[in-house]
């Protein structure tokens, strides 16, 4: 599967996600595209390396207290061992999105909101950020929008066409302020996708405008 | 403790088997000694105070202990591995939000990670950390910050008034330093 995904997330992305400074909602993003891309985890893994030779570049350490030690020690004396991660959960979702919903496609709650496409709202950290999840029918467009700040795009079942470029499962179309975009999804099955933005929606058009209260977008 | 290349890399991940198979409390003693000062260093340049730092670090320590069989010293040097478990107690500490974490790639059946790829991601992660410490100050800082500070890449700008472009440029032009370092 890995092999086939063409659009990734961008190197910026993938070491604030190293860093750990990352809104949740992006992180959720990252961590469910890294769970079905070989090529970016590789990268993200290497970001996780530069972090480990900052943390053990010799000039900065703080001294620890004299009983630290023995007190750590004493945390761990009969603690038992982590359990081992839980093994891949079969599924349309990768395992990181499947935790978000306690579930995986049958255990979305959609709401629709017009002209057949609908959304769910993942519960992530208050704040700019927020991610949900986008069904659009088989042939539909999710209505043109601009946005401020960034919107990225991870396509989880089916396929879009945004202008002439093609996202397939794995996929992440990465938008950015300026950029107009208007997602069609294939005619051949229903696409759901993986959306997260850091700040509000502007669409262009009325209706999805006074909508956009209602939707939190 | 003389740092001493990729042998030191190499003996961190000896201890940590020696911590899995045998309990083995003076090799996490060792550990201990190293790389607790290190994750202090790093939480309080994060913001958090001594206290909360110190205590914080020996529950990262405590973390490797109980997780020692999951480390795989043919994907992370022990440096990596730490860093990563402190990163994620700085996210619970600071920002009190959840980290999600990818899926973990399904292995083969295979206990024991071959020992020509651990040397080789050993000897890998040695050469980056003797790159970082060859750097331009500047340069060397902008990484730090950007892994320690928990700054997004505008609150450095704010902070060493350059304009984000450069920050970013900068950034991309240490890690490809880093990268020809590695080759």
């Amino acid at each position: 599967m890995s092999e086939e995904i063409q659009h990734h997330i961008s190197d910026d992305i993938l070491m604030a996600y190293s860093a750990g400074v990352l809104p949740e909602a992006f992180s959720l993003m990252v961590a469910t595209h890294v769970s079905m891309c070989d090529v970016c985890r590789a990268k993200l893994e290497s970001y996780d390396a530069l972090g480990g030779a900052v943390l053990d570049v010799p000039s900065d350490a703080v001294a620890m207290s004299d009983d630290s030690l023995a007190a750590t020690l004493a945390m761990i004396n009969g603690a038992a061992p982590e359990p081992k991660p839980v093994p891949h959960r079969s599924g349309v979702f990768p395992r990181p999105l499947q935790d978000y919903l306690g579930g995986d496609l049958d255990a979305v709650k959609w709401r629709p909101v017009g002209m057949g496409v609908k959304q769910a709202i993942l519960p992530t950290e208050k704040g700019a950020a927020s991610a949900r999840l986008l069904f659009i029918p088989a042939g539909a467009a999710v209505p043109d929008h601009g946005h401020n700040g960034l919107e990225m795009t991870m396509v989880l079942k089916g396929a879009f066409s945004d202008g002439d470029e093609r996202f397939a499962r794995g996929d992440v179309e990465i938008a950015t302020e300026d950029h107009q975009h208007m997602p069609v999804a294939d005619i051949s099955e229903d696409c759901i996708c993986l959306a997260v933005t850091d700040a509000r929606l502007k669409f262009n058009s009325l209706l999805p405008k006074l909508a956009q209260p209602f939707l939190r977008i | 403790m003389a740092a001493n290349g990729n042998c030191k890399d190499e003996t961190w991940v000896m201890h940590v088997i020696r911590i899995r198979d045998h309990q083995d409390q003076a090799a996490f003693a060792d550990l201990f000694q190293h790389f607790a000062p290190r994750v202090k260093a790093f939480l309080m340049k994060s913001g958090a105070d001594a206290a909360t730092a110190e205590e914080c670090a020996q529950d990262v320590m405590a973390t490797l202990w109980r997780k020692a069989h999951l480390f795989d010293p043919a994907r992370a040097s022990v440096a990596t591995w730490i860093f990563t478990i402190a990163r994620n107690r700085r996210i619970d500490l600071l920002r009190k939000s959840r980290r999600p974490e990818p899926e973990d790639l399904t292995w083969g059946p295979e206990a024991e990670p071959d020992q020509e790829d651990v040397l080789a991601l050993q000897q890998d992660s040695a050469r980056l950390k003797a790159a970082i410490a060859e750097l331009p100050e500047n340069q060397r800082l902008l990484i730090e910050r950007a892994y320690f500070g928990d700054l997004s890449h505008s609150e450095i700008a704010a902070e060493t008034g350059l304009p984000l472009g450069t920050i970013k440029s900068r950034i991309r032009l240490a890690l490809e330093r880093l990268r020809h370092a590695m080759r």
